[in-house]
C-alpha cells in the first residue's frame, strides 16, 4: 500500500480512486432504484397509508391481500387489455415503418438530413405540447373531422370507447418513430455493403434484398425495438391522462400507470398501487424475455 | 484505411461490368428512387404538419378546427400574452430551466466520473456496478413512482422543491454508459504514459480524456436534456405550488382546468405548446450534425 502510493498510483491506488469516482452514481442508483424497489415490495405486503412524517400510523402485514385486490379489479384488467391493444398496434407499425424509413434514409438521397430531422422532431418534443396539437386536430370540431365530413366517427376519436386506445397507440407510434429510425440507421452500419453488391450481381431485386439481407442483418436492433416498445407501453401515463381526459370513456384508455396514480395518490391506496407496480414489472420482464427469445430464435 | 483503396484499385473492372449489365435495372432503380423520395416526402409532411398547425394555430385570433384554421394569415400575438398571464410563462420556463440545468450538471460531473472509472480504472465491484447500470436502463422509472413519491415528498419533505424534481433524473444512466463506451475507445497507451509521468487520475481525466470526449459530451447533453425538459408525471406529482411547476406541468394544468380563463383557449394552449417545444427542437436542429446515430447506438447497446 505504502509502496504503491509513493511510486505513484499503482493497482491499489487506482482501485480506491475508481471506487471514489463511481460512488456518486452508485449512491444515486441505490437511492432512486434499489431503495424504492425494496420499499414497493414492502408496501405491497402491508396495509399502507400516506402519512405526515413522524405520524405513528400502523402498517400491518396483510400478505397477498393487495395482490388479490389488484387481480380482481376490473379497471386493472382493462388497463392490461389496453396495453395489449397498444402493443398490437404499436409494435408492427413501429418495426415496419422505422425499418423501411431507416433503409431509405441510409441510401444517398437528396435532402437526407432534412428527412432525418423531420422524422425525429416529434421524438424530441414534449408529449404535453404534442398532446395539445393532437387534441386540437382530432377533437369533435377538429381539422380531421372537418376534412372527413360525414365520415367522421361519432362519438369523435378521443371520446370514443373503441377509438380512444388505438388513438393513443398511433400517437405514441408517431412520436417515438424517429428514435427507432435512428436505432435502425445505426444497426444498418453493421450490415456489410458487399452483401448487397453480391445480391445485386446475382439479380436480387431491392425488395428481395431488403427481406433477405436488411431484415436479418438488423435482428439485434429489432429485439431492442421490441423491448423499448414494451417498456413504453408499460410506462404510458401522459397520453391517456391528457389526450383522453383521465383515461377515456368507461376506462377505455386507462393504462396501468394511470391506475397506479389514480388509486395510489388520488384515492389514497398506495398499497394497492405498489402491488400493481410489482405485477406490472413482472409483466414487463416476462414479455421482454419472450421478445428476446423469439427474435433470437432465428440466429 | 488502406484496404478499401487496394480493393478499388485491383477490382475496377468487375464493378464496371456489373454496372453495365444492370443498365435496364438502373432505369427501374431511378423510378424506384423517385417513388422513394415521394414516399419520404409524404411521410415528412405527416410528421411536420402538426408542428406547422401548432405554430399557425398559436398565432390566430380565433383558433378554429375548420380548414381555414390551417391557412396562414390574420396573425396576432394575443395568444402568447394570454398564456403568459394565465400560467406565468416566464416563471414556468425558469423552473424548467433550473431543473434541466441541474440534471445536466449532475449527469456531466458525476456521469463522466463514473463512466471514466468504469472504463479506465479497476476497483472492487466494478463488474457489479456495470451490470447494475445495464439493468437500471431497462427498469421503467414510472413503476417506482409511488415509493419514490412516498420517500421524496412525504419522508424527505422535498415536495415543491427543485431538488425533489431533479432527484430521479439526477444522473442519466444512458449517458454514463455512453461516456464509458467513449473512454474505452481511447488508446490505453495515452493513460499509461500519463500515469508514468505521475499525473493524478483527476488530472488525466480533465486534461487528456475530457478534451477528446467532446463529441460524447455533446451527445450526452442532448440525450439528457429532453428527459427532464419534457417530463410530465414526476414534476406533476412533486409540485402542488404553481410557482414551482415546470412548463410541461403548468401547460397540462391549463389544458385540464384553466381553459375558461382566456378568450381563445386553444390558441393560448398552442402558444404554450410552441414555447415548450421550441428549446428542445432548436437544440436538436442546431446540433443535428453532431447527434449522429452511431452515438445513439452506443448509448443503447446495453
Amino acid at each position: 500500500m505504502t509502496i504503491s502510493q509513493t511510486n505513484g498510483p499503482g493497482r491499489r491506488g487506482t482501485s480506491r480512486i475508481g471506487a471514489l469516482f463511481a460512488a456518486p452514481y452508485v449512491l444515486f442508483v441505490l437511492a432512486v432504484f434499489a431503495v424504492p424497489l425494496g420499499y414497493t415490495v414492502w408496501i405491497s405486503f402491508h396495509r399502507f397509508y400516506f402519512t405526515a412524517p413522524g405520524a405513528g400510523v400502523d402498517s400491518p402485514w396483510v400478505g397477498l391481500s393487495n395482490y388479490r385486490d389488484v387481480f380482481t379489479d376490473p379497471v386493472v384488467g382493462r388497463a392490461f387489455l389496453n396495453i395489449l391493444i397498444f402493443l398490437v398496434i404499436n409494435v408492427p407499425l413501429t418495426v415496419g415503418l422505422s425499418l423501411v424509413l431507416a433503409a431509405a434514409l441510409n441510401a444517398k438521397l437528396p435532402f437526407r438530413s432534412f428527412f432525418r430531422a423531420a422524422y425525429y422532431v416529434p421524438y424530441v418534443t414534449a408529449s404535453v405540447a404534442l398532446v395539445a396539437v393532437w387534441a386540437f386536430l382530432f377533437g369533435s370540431d377538429g381539422l380531421v373531422n372537418h376534412a372527413l365530413g360525414g365520415l367522421a366517427p361519432d362519438p369523435s376519436w378521443l371520446v370514443n370507447t373503441h377509438l380512444a386506445m388505438p388513438m393513443i397507440a398511433f400517437f405514441v407510434t408517431w412520436k417515438q418513430l424517429g428514435f427507432f429510425v435512428m436505432l435502425y440507421l445505426a444497426a444498418l452500419q453493421n450490415v456489410s455493403g458487399e452483401l448487397y453488391e453480391a445480391a445485386a450481381v446475382d439479380g436480387a431485386g431491392s425488395v428481395r434484398r431488403f427481406f433477405s439481407i436488411t431484415v436479418p442483418g438488423v435482428r439485434p436492433a429489432t429485439t431492442l425495438v421490441l423491448i423499448y416498445a414494451i417498456i413504453t407501453g408499460a410506462n404510458l401515463f401522459s397520453e391517456p391522462y391528457l389526450l383522453t381526459g383521465g383515461g377515456g370513456p368507461d376506462h377505455a384508455s386507462v393504462s396501468p400507470v394511470l391506475v397506479m396514480y389514480q388509486k395510489g395518490i388520488e384515492q389514497g391506496h398506495p398499497d394497492f398501487a405498489a402491488a400493481l407496480g410489482i405485477v406490472l414489472m413482472v409483466f414487463v420482464l416476462a414479455i421482454s424475455l419472450l421478445a428476446r427469445k423469439i427474435s433470437e430464435r432465428g440466429e | 484505411m488502406s484496404t478499401p483503396t487496394d480493393h478499388t484499385r485491383t477490382t475496377p473492372a468487375p464493378s464496371a461490368a456489373a454496372r453495365e449489365s444492370r443498365s435496364p435495372a438502373t432505369r427501374g432503380a431511378r423510378t424506384g428512387r423517385i417513388l422513394q423520395l415521394t414516399a419520404l416526402s409524404l411521410g415528412a409532411v405527416a410528421f411536420l404538419f402538426p408542428f406547422y398547425y401548432m405554430v399557425v394555430g398559436s398565432l390566430k385570433k380565433t383558433t378554429t378546427g375548420d380548414v381555414s384554421g390551417a391557412l396562414p394569415g390574420g396573425f396576432t400575438t394575443a395568444n402568447y400574452r394570454a398564456i403568459n398571464s394565465a400560467i406565468s410563462l416566464g416563471r414556468s420556463l425558469l423552473n424548467s430551466g433550473i431543473v434541466t440545468g441541474g440534471v445536466l450538471l449532475c449527469t456531466l460531473v458525476f456521469g463522466v466520473l463514473a463512466g471514466y472509472a468504469l472504463a479506465r480504472l479497476s476497483f472492487r465491484g466494478r463488474g457489479t456496478v456495470f451490470a447494475t447500470l445495464l439493468l437500471v436502463q431497462t427498469i421503467p422509472f414510472q413503476l417506482l413512482m409511488l415509493p419514490l413519491y412516498a420517500l421524496v415528498v412525504r419522508n424527505y419533505g422535498l415536495g415543491d422543491s427543485y431538488l425533489g424534481m431533479m432527484l430521479p433524473f439526477a444522473i442519466n444512466s444512458t449517458a454514463v454508459f455512453l461516456f464509458r463506451q467513449f473512454f474505452l475507445q481511447l488508446p490505453a497507451s495515452l493513460f499509461e504514459a500519463a500515469r508514468i509521468d505521475g499525473a493524478s487520475e483527476l488530472r488525466i481525466l480533465w486534461t487528456i480524456a475530457l478534451p477528446m470526449a467532446r463529441p460524447a459530451l455533446l451527445t450526452g447533453v442532448l440525450l439528457t436534456f429532453i428527459g427532464p425538459w419534457n417530463e410530465f408525471l414526476w414534476p406533476f406529482l412533486v409540485t402542488k405550488n404553481t410557482d414551482m411547476q415546470p412548463l410541461a406541468v403548468s401547460l397540462a394544468g391549463f389544458l385540464s382546468n384553466l381553459q375558461g380563463t382566456v378568450a381563445n383557449p386553444t390558441g393560448a394552449l398552442l402558444a404554450g405548446a410552441c414555447v415548450l417545444a421550441l428549446p428542445a427542437v432548436a437544440l436538436f436542429l442546431v446540433f443535428q450534425r453532431h447527434f449522429t446515430h452511431t452515438n445513439i447506438d452506443s448509448g443503447v447497446k446495453g
